[in-house]
């Protein structure tokens, strides 16, 4: 059900009227509630230029802002290339005949979407090494937690995806003499990944902004560097995590953009699987929609 | 496990996740609320509030909830002077579960959303047919159903909320990350029983509860 | 029966990519020269010292360098031990990360504000000390609080898991203890008067009532309640070098260069330089 204008009916006189009144009172309320907190934070020096001025200034950006930026950028990218590879290798682990492979990834995938992240970096870069006895690096740490978790979640949004697909297509592929391996990797699989895109995606934002987790074991991301340490310079905390956020939101909102563009491409090439929605079937909220699980 | 069989330390790591409970139900409670609000004004005939809902999921699904619980101490309560409790632990408390509330409700809004979408138009048509406003509509026949439709997604997202509430540590809380952290640096040649006792903590009521939201959502599935 | 030989190929070129990852990173730093110690790793013209990248006047880091006295200290002995200020690889510490570092060899040296004790005796090696510090409390200028008794009922604020806020808890129950992960987030809350106090070593603290942001608005309470003296972190085997670093000191602080890192760095607020006791230059195991 597309939600413009099935909800309402298409306003009269009164309800124009009414939603105009509804406009004007809310947005009041909201302009009233910016002023209040604009007025609290002049209050309390806030907009002082001292605090701001050194994001005029280049070396703030060069020197921490960016160089903490193109960190977790770094952290994100290799670890989404990871948990992708992850993801796809559990998912057809669990998706396997046998219980000696589904069982145990099964139990990896629950395990580790069950652990918080910040326990597991944590104990990854100061518990592994016990193991190992090689030292970790600290990005490898911050890599690998991400990738585990993520991974696991990406699991279980591909297993979701192929169950999406009709099984008449596997059964089509079987009856052509395809092998396992290749139903699933040539039919299955790129499906499911189509019909998982949103998921995938913000799964994926989600995963940026767990790099922000990095700062437990001192990462030089983007918190760290360009709030942290600058703010240790100039005392602007606050006026440094403002500008932090903006960046995160840019960086994210970007990331969701070119998912959207993306979808629509695969979308025009067609043939993405409809939902399982046969008439006397369950239905539920596609995983896919409006996922990322935070 | 010779760490645990200390009371002090036991102490730590009861208290620590004890904050993990509390913030997880009060957190989960006020993100269901905020996020079942959103929801309604995103899909409202009014177009502020359906621009005010959008702004809110960008701007908080975008932002790490590190920050979020930062600007709750630094913004809300240290610059805006809104103070919840006398007590430092029961103030950063509240200021925790408010992050993580906004935080959670984005995730919220939009597992509601997509579910509404998985209500046939019929059902609204109908329901305007025979003259239900847009309120009763929503309220009667289109959330009862969206919500039986959302309650996987909800239970990933409620699962998601308590493992993010170890991030309130960062403004202080001694919930259960910190104390994991207090009780390594401690017993630095304990770092792995220690681990396995926290992660698995979480593991074991955080893998059922998983299951049994899946089980719930089978059961209360709308049949079609 | 393909599909799980497929997956457990991937699965086994994963593992290998992550191994091979995970060993590609630590050049420069490899285990491998720590049986030579700290003076074999110098003779290849590259130290990694661990320093705080965080903290006014000591370790911080300001535009692409890091300044501070503890940076000036190690400087001064990479220098005597025959590494130039450009064979120097500053790494970011913070407390929970010191003895991890040294022991996984991810460091050469810690000079991060780093006190001798006994606990970490037991894993480290400590060269020093090169200064006495105390904790101290940072207070408003116009602040009541005369010393840590004056604490009861007040908030003070410290770094989460640090010496200074466990003591607070054990010695000072009655004072309410707000943590964070860093101190200029106490400072900046100290400054909107979210708490009453700051409470770490007195030399961290004069380093932020000394910063220009701040000037005027905060006084160190100068009655310290404890001894912090500062080492110099170095692997538990590595005795030799232990002393070796203890002789540059000791070469320090006749030469005047001690003295000079001083003046350049904390010196600056006014504070004369400490003499620094080569007496009690004593702790190497």
């Amino acid at each position: 059900m597309s939600t413009d204008a099935v909800l309402y009916d298409h306003p009269g006189p009164k309800a124009k009227a009414r939603n105009l009144v509804l406009t004007i009172v809310f947005g009041i309320a909201l302009l009233g509630l910016l002023y209040w907190v604009y007025s609290r934070f002049d209050a309390k020096g806030q907009w002082d230029s001292v605090l701001w001025k050194p994001f005029t200034e280049s070396s703030t950006w060069t020197d921490y802002i960016l160089p903490g930026l193109l960190n977790t950028l770094k952290a994100a990218a290799v670890a989404m290339v990871l948990s992708l590879a992850f993801g796809i290798i559990f998912a057809v682990g669990r998706l396997s005949d046998h219980w000696w492979v589904r069982w145990p990834a099964g139990a990896v995938v629950e395990f580790f979407r069950a652990v918080p992240l910040l326990l597991m970096m944590f104990f990854i870069f100061f518990g592994v090494p016990f193991l190992t006895e090689q030292p970790m690096s600290i990005f490898w740490a911050v890599v690998i937690g991400l990738t585990l978790y993520n991974g696991s979640v990406l699991a279980e949004a591909f297993r979701a995806g192929v169950h999406s697909v009709p099984r008449g297509q596997s059964e089509a592929a079987y009856a052509i003499g395809m092998r396992k391996s290749q139903v699933m990797s040539e039919i299955l699989i790129p499906q499911a990944a189509r019909a998982m895109l949103p998921v995938i995606v913000s799964q994926l934002v989600v995963l940026v902004k767990d790099t922000a987790l990095g700062y437990i074991i001192s990462y030089s991301e983007l918190i760290q560097l360009g709030v942290n340490n600058l703010s240790a310079n100039y005392g602007n905390v606050l006026q440094a995590a403002i500008v932090a956020a903006i960046i995160y939101i840019i960086v994210n909102s970007i990331l969701t953009s070119f998912a959207g563009w993306l979808s629509r491409r695969t979308r025009r090439k067609g043939r993405a699987p409809r939902s399982p929605g046969a008439a006397t079937q369950q239905v539920t909220a596609e995983p896919g929609l409006g996922g990322g699980v935070a | 496990m010779d760490v645990f069989s200390d009371p002090l330390n036991r102490d730590v790591y009861i208290t620590g996740f004890l904050w993990i409970l509390k913030l997880t139900v009060a957190g989960g409670a006020g993100a269901l609320v905020l996020g079942v609000l959103l929801a309604a004004m995103r899909v409202s005939p009014v177009p502020v509030l359906r621009g005010f809902g959008t702004a809110w999921v960008n701007i908080f699904r975008n932002t790490p909830l590190t920050l979020i619980i930062f600007f709750c101490y630094f913004g809300l309560f240290s610059t805006l002077g809104l103070s919840l409790a006398d007590d430092i632990d029961l103030n950063n408390f509240w200021l925790g579960v408010i992050g993580v509330a906004v935080y959670t409700a984005a995730f919220v809004c939009e597992a509601i959303r997509s579910g509404i979408n998985t209500v046939p138009p019929g059902q609204a048509e109908a329901a305007r047919a025979i003259g239900m406003t847009f309120l009763q509509t929503l309220t009667i026949v289109i959330l009862p159903q969206a919500g039986r439709a959302v309650i996987a997604p909800l239970g990933s997202i409620l699962i998601a909320l308590c493992k993010n509430t170890t991030i309130v540590g960062t403004i202080g809380l001694m919930e259960s990350s910190s104390a994991m952290k207090q009780l390594i640096n401690e017993n630095g040649d304990n770092v792995i029983p220690i681990f396995l006792v926290f992660a698995g903590t979480f593991a074991i009521v955080l893998i059922p509860t998983g299951y049994a939201f899946g089980w719930l959502a089978n059961r209360l599935a709308v049949k079609r | 029966m393909r599909i799980t030989r497929l997956a457990a190929t991937l699965g086994a070129l994963t593992m290998a990519l992550a191994v091979a990852a995970c060993g590609g990173d630590d050049e420069g730093t490899g285990s491998g020269s720590s049986a030579k110690g700290i003076e074999g790793k110098a003779a290849s013209g590259k130290l990694v010292i661990g320093v705080k990248a965080d903290q006014p006047g000591l370790g911080l880091q300001t535009g692409s360098t890091y300044a501070g006295f503890d940076i000036e200290i190690g400087k001064i002995i990479a220098k005597g031990l025959g590494v130039p200020d450009s064979g120097i690889e500053w790494k970011t510490t913070v407390s929970s990360n010191r003895e991890p570092y040294i022991q996984q060899g991810q460091v050469d040296l810690v000079v991060a504000t780093y006190t001798i004790n006994d606990e970490r005796k037991k894993v480290v090696n400590f060269a020093g000390p090169y200064y006495k510090a105390g904790q101290d409390l940072l207070v408003p200028t116009a602040s009541t609080i005369t010393g840590p008794e004056a604490l009861a009922g007040k908030r003070v604020c410290s770094v989460s898991g640090s010496t200074p806020a466990k003591r607070i808890q054990t010695d000072y129950k009655d004072a309410k203890l707000q943590q964070f992960d860093s101190y200029s987030k106490c400072v900046t809350a100290l400054a909107g008067g979210q708490v009453d106090a700051v409470t770490t070593d007195d030399i961290i603290l004069a380093g932020y009532a000394a910063q220009d942001q701040y000037a005027g608005k905060f006084k160190v309470v100068g009655k310290p309640f404890s001894e912090e003296p500062y080492g110099i972190g170095l692997k538990k085997d590595d005795s030799a070098g232990c002393n070796k670093i203890n002789d540059i000191l000791k070469a320090a602080a006749t030469d005047g260069s001690y003295k000079k890192a001083w003046d350049d760095t904390l010196g600056k607020s006014g504070t004369p330089a400490p003499e620094l006791d080569t007496a009690a230059l004593s702790n190497c195991s």
